[in-house]
């Protein structure tokens, strides 16, 4: 498929739409991506012809259900780099950072030990260890900014140096200052303070824009979700090595996560569908492995090579606003399409009015990031995010947008 | 939805020059803090009571125009007022601000441009919330205590 956008945008019906006789320019898809018709195909092809539940029928209808779901696995794994087995469909990335955090973490962390995170992290990626530790007693450290806004490695080993860090969960791409991790390094320095430490990483903003490789990460759980990497909503994974998951109890338990069943216990299904309880979310796999399609034959080096240049054109038309300000690293090579910016005495939400008025849609707010909000010294912050049906022509009115917000509100 | 709709003439007028807006309040009887971790807003009411009246009420804080112009609004039309006028005053506000016509037009001064917010669902907490820490104010003032922080969850 030629990376064309204009031709691309034609693949997503949203993108067609106009909001009052504006074109609507969509730039936050580090909220939500837009989603393809080959997308929509897929799961309206499961309603419409395949309509069955998975796992158990021996008709036709439920084994194409069945390919479909665990084709999707097989797909997604491709796409990651990783063993099938240790692929875990979950509802989100959220229910994926939890299944971590109930099935190892809350069993394996208690008082003298310790968890280390980072001040840059999602909730999703901060709430159930913190929560874990306030029921466990367990330490949570944190790894500090640099001034450009990337993790602080020198603090990191200093925060690893006696040992006790046995579970570390980073974000591989972080979701307001578009900082890109070293995700790899920072396993290898957690393994080199602690062998045993047990290494997660929330990839939710890395893999629907960068090349990923599970296994070149090294490391043993990664959170994803499938409606940021043009999937459907309701799908996501806990990618993990099999081993990992093997050695861990279930965190949800009922139908089809298990082998045999008496009146007074169970034992478990093989893995990944130990951790798969009940029916899944059937259409929603089939819509992710069409997405999944979609950015294959559109090449992650190629959707990578195009954000990061669109990214530099947004960064720059932003920083040649008077009195804006933008967050995150400026060097590319470190950093993915998701802006912050602030307008000197225009509140965000007012800035996100603004360009609402005129089609353009960015997020406002704290991202889901209430602590690394205070490390920047803000509230809220407005973000634009890319994705590989956004070009040059998106950032003009953003730019106009901003620039009409400032003279709207000028004090 | 235009923006002329939102952004009244006279909002944006409170919003670039505040009344009563302070960060201390002399011989203040109650503070209180709201916050709406949504959108990272944040409201410090001070309040003086005398005689049973709202003798003096300045606010400080953070937030979009729409939150700070009408605590500024709402300043100017309970200042004086009995404290039981100020809680059925909030509460006008309050009805417009979910579509009903305003039964104290007059008596809302200002507060009666935000009416066109209630047309912005997502707007109406932010118009809301120097209201809404009023009315706390005032009942933590009554209740006897003299600080209460609040945070609201939508």
């Amino acid at each position: 498929m030629p990376f064309d956008v204009p031709t691309l945008r034609k693949e997503f019906p949203t993108l067609q739409r106009d909001l009052d006789g504006h074109r609507l320019i969509y730039l936050d898809s580090a909220a939500s991506s837009q989603t393809p018709v080959a997308v929509l195909d897929a799961m309206d092809r499961y309603y419409r012809w395949s309509r069955s539940n998975v796992h158990r029928g021996v008709y036709q209808l439920a084994e194409e259900a069945t390919d479909l779901y665990e084709g999707a696995r097989t797909k997604l794994a491709t796409f990651v780099d990783a063993d099938p087995r240790g692929i875990v469909f979950t509802k989100n990335a959220t229910e994926a950072c939890n299944l971590i955090a109930y099935s190892w973490v809350r069993r394996n962390l208690g008082p003298g030990d310790a968890l280390l995170t980072t001040v840059m992290e999602h909730h999703a990626n901060l709430v159930p260890f913190t929560y874990a530790a306030k029921d466990l007693g367990f330490e949570v450290r944190h790894i500090t900014l640099t001034d450009d806004g990337q993790l602080d490695l020198d603090a990191a080993r200093d925060l690893l140096a006696d040992g006790r860090v046995r579970f570390v969960a980073v974000s591989h791409v972080s979701n307001v200052l578009g900082t890109i991790n070293d995700v790899a390094t920072i396993a290898d320095m957690a393994r080199a303070a602690n062998p045993g430490a047990i290494i997660h990483a929330d990839g939710t903003q890395a893999v629907p824009h960068l090349p990923v490789s599970f296994r070149d990460l090294g490391i043993d759980s990664y959170a994803i979700t499938g409606h940021k990497m043009l999937g459907p909503t309701g799908i996501g994974a806990l990618i993990a090595r099999p081993e990992l998951l093997d050695s861990m109890e279930p965190f949800l338990s009922g139908g089809d996560m298990i082998r045999d069943v008496t009146l007074d216990g169970a034992t478990w299904n093989d893995i990944p569908h130990k951790f798969e309880a009940g029916t899944p979310m059937i259409a929603e796999a089939a819509g992710l492995g069409a997405a999944v399609d979609m950015l294959t034959e559109l090449g992650m080096d190629q959707i990578r090579a195009h954000e990061r240049e669109l990214t530099g054109q947004l960064i720059d038309a932003l920083a040649g606003i008077n009195d804006v300000t933008v967050h995150g690293p400026r060097d590319l090579d470190v950093r993915g399409g998701a802006v912050s910016f602030e307008v000197a005495g225009v509140h965000p939400h007012d800035v996100g009015a603004m360009l609402s008025s005129t089609g353009v849609c960015v997020r406002v707010g704290h991202h889901c990031c209430k602590p690394l909000m205070k490390c920047l010294g803000s509230n809220a912050t407005a973000r634009a995010s890319v994705h590989v049906y956004n070009d040059a022509d998106d950032l003009p009115p953003l730019v106009e947008g901003i620039e009409a917000a400032r003279s709207f509100f000028a004090r | 939805m235009s923006m002329e709709d939102l952004y009244q003439e006279i909002i944006l007028d409170h919003y670039r020059k505040p009344k009563n807006r302070a960060p201390a309040l002399d011989n203040e009887d109650v503070h209180v803090h709201h916050s709406n971790p949504l959108c990272g807003d944040e409201m410090d009411l001070r309040v003086r009571v005398v005689d049973g009246n709202l003798d003096a009420v300045v606010f400080d804080g953070e937030g979009c125009s729409i939150s700070q112009a009408s605590a500024s609004a709402m300043t100017q039309a309970v200042i004086g007022r009995e404290l039981k006028d100020g809680l059925e005053l909030a509460e006008d506000f309050r009805l417009m601000m979910h579509g009903d016509e305003p039964s104290r037009a007059d008596d809302l001064l200002d507060g009666v441009a935000f009416q066109g917010v209630s047309k912005f669902p997502v707007r109406v907490k932010c118009a809301l919330l120097g209201w809404m820490a009023l009315r706390d104010a005032i009942e933590t003032y009554q209740s006897g205590a003299s600080a209460h922080s609040v945070t609201h969850d939508d």
